[in-house]
């Protein structure tokens, strides 16, 4: 791994991966909280409409993707946010039809083979260095959000309604939310791909949630665990030669059960809750 | 003159064609002690929801001191009925009541000294400051009623809203309760739903019965035809014996 480092690739792996899970942390324990899980998993899947129309039209497919998951994230908070529980249909319909348009465009488009796999399942070891520097600007942009509106986002995440009777405006709160999500995800399809997101999205919240007493120390743990299941199955895939996302979400997801296990013995509760 | 409190003229209001409330109206001055009865179902919750602006009436207008419900936000308090929302999620007994002392003014900066002193008051007021630190789920549903009202506490109003607020608390912290809210009625209008009759009886000024339609006693009466009204809730009327004051001999119509 150490000698790995001299690699240019790998130093920008690295760095994306750990750029990466501080804001799937952050992100991932607003979403967690928020119980709009599947909307981030919706707004992942449609982005790769974006994808294709991306190399449809030849522009960057990451400014596609980013497009899409913006536009989508936008359509899907104005269907959830008066009833969450009931917008699952259209969130179910938004998430196909961006991945088959995705699909139907990279059809069409001439003469060319687009790696699908990097896309689905993520590609860390070719982020370009150009890109890192978009990460960071991000990464600091929602860091920054976060922190400016650390006690709106918790009202609204814990009682919306009496968020809204003191005089927040949680409607446009709830969409800058779910624009942060976009934007992390259009980062992290990078890191994992779009279709393992969600795991590193919420694994490392629900396990947080449950050995933290605030939200921000469950952002804090959840991006510290992200970061070492990041760096733990980025180093397996490169000693062992395996996907490098699949491997990341494996990781994870141990942790997940070793955790739950432990929570298990120590009489916290398990899955449930 | 004074504005009123409350000025509701009117009013209707429905969840998806069902009529939940119907032609209310109801002016109430400030400094009342307002105390609402009613069966389940009967449209309570719903009724402090339109004077909070978190519902909108179908017809008919509702002026709160003068002002439209949700402008006068940092003007009331609001105790909800359901405490055991969100029962996971980290945070503090301190980081909830905090929460009363958000206001759309001073989004985006810290909570101050003065939010942290405010607070800690309301805390102390209702007796759950030693569990400052807990986590919220921790408490038992008594508890967190106190957590909820101190919430309420800590926004300064001037008009304080409570729905059911001693549904699971100990019957000694609903005694305390109500000394502690006819003590800040002299500064603050009070309008709380509850089951307890007894209550009603020994603290509050005026009296209404929601059941779809509003009646409204203004000397804290509970009239005969609010008990034919709200058919089902007056088992605590009955349980607690009800005082002479409140209960008129005559059948008023
Ligand atoms: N969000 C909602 N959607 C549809 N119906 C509702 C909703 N909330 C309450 N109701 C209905 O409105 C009626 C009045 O409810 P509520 O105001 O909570 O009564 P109360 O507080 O007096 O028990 C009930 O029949 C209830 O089922
Ligand atoms: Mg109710």
């Amino acid at each position: 791994m150490w000698e790995a480092l001299q690699f240019d690739f790998m130093r920008n792996a690295l760095l994306a991966g750990v750029l990466v899970s501080i804001s799937c942390g952050i992100i991932g324990s607003l979403v967690v909280v928020n119980r709009i899980v599947f909307i981030s998993g919706g707004i992942a899947h449609a982005a790769f409409g974006g994808i294709g129309l991306a190399f449809f039209l030849g522009f960057s497919p990451s400014l596609g993707a980013a497009l899409f998951a913006v536009g989508v994230s936008i359509i899907m908070g104005a269907v959830s946010f008066k009833s969450k529980h009931r917008a699952d249909t259209i969130i179910g319909v938004l998430w196909a039809i961006g991945m088959a348009l995705g699909i139907i465009l990279i059809d069409l488009t001439p003469g060319y083979h687009v790696d699908l796999m990097s896309y689905l399942f993520g590609s860390i070891l070719t982020v370009p260095g150009s890109d890192i520097w978009i990460i960071i600007l991000l990464n600091l942009g929602i860091l920054l959000t976060v922190i400016i509106f650390y006690k709106e986002f918790i009202a609204m995440s814990y009682d919306e309604e009496f968020a809204f009777i003191v005089g927040i405006p949680v409607k446009p709160l709830y969409f800058v939310l779910l624009g942060m999500t976009a934007l992390a995800v259009v980062m992290t399809i990078q890191v994992v791909g779009l279709i393992l997101i969600i795991a590193l999205l919420t694994i490392p919240p629900y396990i947080a949630e449950k050995y933290t007493k605030s939200l921000g120390g469950m952002m804090t743990l959840s991006s510290i665990l992200g970061i070492f299941f990041t760096l733990g199955g980025l180093w397996l895939s490169y000693s062992y030669d395996l996907t490098s996302g699949a491997t990341i979400i494996l990781v994870a997801g141990v942790g997940f059960f070793i955790f739950q296990a432990v929570g298990l013995l120590k009489g916290r509760g398990g899955i449930t809750r | 003159m004074t504005v009123p409190a409350i000025d509701m003229n009117g009013v209707w209001f429905s969840y998806d064609r069902t009529p939940i409330l119907e032609d209310v109206t109801l002016t109430l001055k400030q400094g009342d002690f307002l105390g609402i009865i009613g069966p389940n179902g009967g449209g309570k919750t719903t009724l402090l929801k339109l004077l909070l602006g978190v519902l909108k009436p179908d017809r008919g207008t509702i002026k709160i001191l003068g002002e439209a419900p949700h402008d006068a936000n940092h003007r009331v308090g609001y105790v909800p009925q359901n405490t055991d929302l969100n029962i996971t999620f980290p945070i503090s007994v301190m980081e909830v009541a905090l929460m009363g002392r958000l206001s759309r003014s001073r989004i985006g900066k810290r909570y101050s000294r003065n939010d942290r002193t405010k607070v800690e008051e309301s805390l102390k007021k209702t007796g759950i400051w030693n569990h400052r630190h807990s986590p919220i789920g921790r408490l038992s549903g008594g508890q967190r009623q106190r957590v909820f009202i101190a919430r309420a506490l800590a926004t300064d109003p001037e008009i304080l809203l409570l729905d059911e607020p001693t549904a699971s608390v100990d019957p000694e912290f609903e005694m305390d309760l109500f000394d502690f809210l006819r003590e800040l009625n002299k500064k603050v209008t009070i309008v709380a739903i509850t089951h307890d009759v007894g209550v009603i009886s020994r603290n509050v000024k005026s009296v209404a019965c929601v059941n779809k339609s509003l009646i409204y006693h203004e000397e804290g009466q509970i009239t005969a035809e609010m008990i034919d009204m709200a058919y089902q809730c007056p088992v605590d009327l009955i349980a607690h014996g009800i005082p002479h004051r409140v209960l008129p001999t005559h059948r008023e119509k």
